[in-house]
């Protein structure tokens, strides 16, 4: 699978919880009808605003390698290491929600509404993420098509400077798959612009190789342990 | 006659109409603008931040407050600029080099404002001699650094660098925040205050004020 993914804004429209929980508020928690009504109103300009769109590059696991290893500044074991050669499929992704939802950000700091500014970047936020699972699932259904997909096969994405995969990673990843065919670029700071962009690899292959502990030594610094999370997600 | 209180209760709800609306009655009624101002809209803020802090409201409560206190503010600026009134410090504060995230930054910005400082925010992407370059043109007293990349990190070190650099290491304190950044970074890297929310980030500037 090769090429340029298009989107519907539609698609990529964050859950409320989504977004609240990007503002610090719990899933299920009570909140007022003015912040209700912030958050409607920020997915309603996202929604207006947003022009997703992503680039996918397949890629054999001899290329992967030259890739993962970048500047040489990943942490000595890592779960993308560890999982990527027990991989049947990998591709290399990236993925954007364009310029404007920034411009709307920075339009609405700029006349003082804050709070709207604010939950329209936590609305991107989501968005950007829920954007590159779309990917992942683009990538999985590409799969099925082709018949390279069992009941036991898991399909999951990484990302540079998450679990010890260093941000730097991100070079070799955008010149083997070009994202600047969709107008997504990489400063020298290894920073996506636009900023509400999405890039990694997604790797498929027998589900419980993404099943990793989260003892790798990196783990204690990690808040989130987002990755059980992800990988529950994927055996249900 | 409009009082103080009410308009700290109008930005504690967040109601920005209200507040423009009081403060311009308040200015008819000869109160001086530093009491609305200390009084009417920090007195609100300051009960909105404790709130936060408490976890009793959430973020777009306290930035609809800091958006009715704005209202207020742009009444009273002239009036605060003609009576000579000192802010609690001059803050300069932006995004390092590099790193082009601006939100945490504008928060601890809003909050600033909203507590009384006078804050210039020099955007996003900020070399370090811009920090410093402004901190001495404009006689600030702090400068706060926001970075959201493992990559942009040491720039917060050369800005530090920088202060030393040119001599003014205890005269102008600098503070750091952002996803990556630790209290253990900040003290690595000579940085005077660690902030790990906008809340926290107030009540260390604060602090380094009261140092100096």
């Amino acid at each position: 699978m090769t090429g340029i993914l298009q989107f519907m804004p539609a698609e990529v429209l964050p859950s409320r919880d989504a977004v609240l929980e990007n503002q610090g508020i719990a899933p299920g928690t009570v909140v007022t009808k003015e912040i209700d009504a912030l958050c409607r109103t920020a997915i309603d300009v996202l929604e207006a605003t947003a022009v997703p769109v992503g680039v996918m590059e397949e890629i054999s696991e001899d290329d992967f390698r030259g890739i993962y290893d970048g500047e040489g500044r990943n942490e000595p074991r890592t779960p993308v290491a560890d999982v990527y050669m027990q991989a049947d499929h990998l591709a290399l992704f990236a993925v954007t929600l364009g310029k404007q939802p920034e411009a709307e950000i920075a339009k609405r700091f700029q006349s003082n509404d804050f709070a709207l500014a604010s939950m329209l970047d936590a609305a991107a936020s989501a968005a950007a993420d829920r954007l590159a699972g779309l990917a992942e699932h683009r990538y999985e259904r590409n799969l099925r098509e082709r018949g390279c997909v069992t009941e036991t096969t898991g399909v999951l994405r990484y990302s540079p400077g998450y679990c010890g995969w260093d941000i730097s990673g991100q070079k070799r990843l955008f010149a083997f798959v070009h994202p600047d065919r969709i107008g997504l670029i990489l400063r020298d700071s290894f920073l996506m612009e636009p900023l509400k962009s999405v890039s990694g690899l997604i790797i498929a292959g027998l589900r419980n190789i993404h099943d990793r502990p989260d003892t790798y030594p990196f783990c204690d610094r990690c808040e989130t342990h987002g990755c059980r999370k992800r990988f529950r997600a994927l055996t249900k | 006659m409009a009082g103080l209180a009410e308009i700290s209760e109008a930005v504690i709800r967040g109601d920005d109409e209200q507040v423009d609306r009081l403060t311009k009655q308040a200015i008819a009624d000869e109160i001086s603008a530093k009491n609305i101002l200390d009084d009417g809209l920090i007195a609100g803020m300051g009960t909105v931040g404790e709130r936060f802090k408490a976890h009793e409201i959430f973020l777009p409560d306290v930035l609809m407050a800091a958006k009715a206190m704005y209202a207020g503010m742009d009444n009273l600026r002239p009036l605060l600029i003609k009576e000579g009134v000192p802010s609690l410090g001059k803050i300069v504060i932006g995004t390092v080099q590099g790193d082009l995230h601006d939100i945490g930054k504008n928060l601890v910005a809003i909050m600033l404002k909203g507590a009384g400082f006078d804050v210039i925010d020099l955007g996003n992407d900020v070399a370090p001699e811009s920090f410093v370059e402004t901190a001495k043109e404009h006689g600030a007293s702090i400068i706060g650094m926001s970075a959201l990349l493992t990559t942009t990190m040491p720039v917060m070190k050369s800005v530090v660098e920088c202060v030393e650099k040119e001599g003014l290491a205890g005269k102008v304190r600098t503070i750091v925040g952002g996803a990556p950044v630790s209290k253990d970074f900040a003290a690595q890297i000579g940085a005077d205050a660690y902030g790990f929310d906008a809340a926290n980030a107030v009540d260390r500037v604060k602090c380094l004020i009261s140092e100096n």
